[in-house]
């Protein structure tokens, strides 16, 4: 099946522009939203639109991160290779969701203001964790193309973004710590991510050991 | 547990009203568009013509007590907080009540599910008069008064709520605690099947809460039944609960089935969920910072279109008649 004409022809023509459309559908949701609250109609952000704002591009960037490391399992399991096409343009949008997460609060929560800004950063474990995981994107995100992949050398470039694993236990870590009690979506992310990540590493194990039967 | 709860009976039948209830709010949604548009004389209009959709026509309830929504008598007091009342819809709408579920929506949309009535309170512990009273025995209601307050949520946002009860020591001296009782403990009410929240093992069930005597016979101290001149909303606590003004929201119990009078400090739902993060006091201190987020300053909630405010959050939350309750104690240990 993964081999089917139609499914090859999907994946050359269409993969691409149809995952643009859906990575770009949350932000159009929530510009929907300020235009209705805008206007005076109801919209779903409820009485504290500034927070509900900015934690929406918040879980939106951490779901959108855990997408982008589920796209190689899928790739292994289903063994439909095309879908590989669409990972980097999947982390660049985790990275976007992550920046617009980040001015949101910087302009709803905090007003813009630097002190503001520097006093959560240093004095609040969760944000700190946030800060790093965005910091440690922008590397990411700035050789997320082409011709940073031919100056870096496969390797180099492979290795660099290997990072996606550490900013992705940083986010959810900062997800998990932000709320005030063990509840709903903070714990399914880190549930996914857990699932994620043992299955890597039980790649990694049965590489190591066994190397033969993976190359099979 | 969520499937589980939306296959309940009472679910199903709730649904319908739900609906209705969102309808309900659009119509207020339209009303304030025509607002925004500048039609200044139908918005200076608008007080009067939607009072009486407001009040729902249901009286008193099998319990012998309003129900919720039902117009309250009470009288005005010079409990007053600059810049009047929060907008009524904001107080209904925006509510922690973690027994419907976490989110500030879960309570005005699971909250109906609650019955109210009949309703008793069992008081025990250190009293001389124990016992199961129905709240209109516990509950003078010819003697309503009726108090703006601001309330300050631990999450650092905050409301101005005209609330309406009775000082919780009118209460408290007819349930004659003993010498002994040094503390006094709230319990809200706990029905699985009534309160999805309850399912999840988000706090430890029944949320108790906790005050020291001289804190609960503290004039600022009530036995709310109302807000905005009506019975609770099943969402905000129906049909009894308290309000401590210069505390932090948690510190309030909703919905009390019990009051306990002990010889020692009780223990209390966040601080059993969270000891490093909530303390027994949890006066309202700008100079004590949450673990996670600061308390120096506060959203202030109901601002147009739910863009809101800041202001600089104040000590006691600006009640600072209670200062001598806590005379030579360390609020930052104490917090």
């Amino acid at each position: 099946m993964a081999h089917s004409p139609l499914l090859r022809a999907f994946g050359k023509h269409w993969l691409k522009p149809l995952t643009l459309v859906a990575l770009i559908a949350p932000l159009a949701w929530l510009a929907y939203q300020w235009a209705l609250m805008l206007a005076g109609l109801p919209s779903d952000m409820g009485w504290n639109v500034g927070q509900w704002t900015h934690r929406y591009l918040g879980d939106t960037a951490i779901r959108v991160l855990l997408v982008t490391l589920a796209i190689s399992p899928i790739r292994d399991i289903t063994g439909w290779a095309p879908i590989a096409i669409i990972r980097r343009r999947v982390g660049l949008a985790a990275f976007f969701y992550t920046a617009l997460h980040l001015l949101a609060y910087f302009w709803l929560d905090r007003s813009w203001s630097l002190p503001g800004l520097i006093e959560d950063v240093t004095l609040r474990t969760y944000i700190m964790l946030g800060m790093a995981a965005l910091t440690l994107m922008i590397p990411l995100a700035l050789t997320s193309n082409n011709s940073s992949i031919k100056k870096l050398g496969r390797r180099t470039w492979d290795r660099l973004h290997w990072l996606t694993y550490p900013v992705a236990i940083l986010a959810v870590a900062h997800n998990l710590l932000m709320v005030k009690i063990v509840e709903g979506n903070p714990t399914i992310h880190a549930v996914i991510l857990g699932v994620l990540l043992l299955w890597r590493l039980g790649r990694w194990v049965i590489g190591k050991f066994k190397p033969a039967q993976v190359a099979a | 547990m969520d499937l589980k709860f939306r296959r309940n009976p009472d679910y199903q039948t709730l649904r319908d009203e739900i609906t209705s209830e969102r309808l309900f709010m659009d119509r207020r949604h339209i009303l304030s568009a025509a607002g925004f548009l500048g039609a200044g004389s139908i918005l200076g209009a608008l007080p009067a013509c939607s009072e009486p959709e407001q009040t729902p026509t249901a009286p008193a309830t099998a319990g012998g007590h309003p129900a919720p929504g039902a117009a309250l008598a009470a009288k005005k007091t010079a409990f007053a907080v600059a810049g009047g009342a929060t907008v009524e819809e904001a107080f209904t709408g925006y509510c922690n009540f973690y027994e419907f579920g976490t989110s500030k929506e879960d309570p005005p949309r699971y909250a109906n599910l609650m019955k109210v009535s009949p309703w008793q309170v069992t008081v025990e512990g250190e009293t001389d008069a124990p016992g199961a009273y129905a709240l209109k025995d516990l509950i003078d209601y010819s003697k309503l008064e009726e108090r703006v307050y601001r309330h300050r949520c631990v999450e650092a946002w905050s409301m101005v709520v005209p609330w309406v009860g009775v000082p919780m020591h009118s209460v408290l001296s007819k349930l004659k605690p003993k010498s002994t009782a040094k503390f006094v403990q709230f319990e809200t009410y706990l029905n699985k099947k009534e309160m999805p929240g309850t399912n999840r093992p988000s706090l430890q069930w029944p949320y108790v809460e906790g005050l020291r005597m001289d804190e609960a016979n503290h004039d600022l101290t009530l036995f709310a039944v109302g807000a905005y001149g009506k019975a609770l909303q099943k969402q905000n606590g129906a049909p009894l609960r308290t309000v401590i003004p210069w505390k932090y929201g948690f510190k309030a119990t909703k919905s009390i089935v019990k009051i306990r009078f002990l010889a020692t400090q009780p223990g209390t739902a966040w601080n059993k969920a969270n000891a490093n993060e909530y303390g027994f006091y949890s006066n309202v201190n700008p100079n004590v910072s949450h673990p996670r987020w600061s308390q120096a300053s506060e959203r202030v909630i109901g601002g147009k279109g739910g863009f809101n405010e800041r202001r600089d959050t104040e000590m006691f939350n600006g009640y600072q008649q209670v200062a001598s309750l806590y005379a030579g104690m360390d609020l930052k240990k104490n917090y």
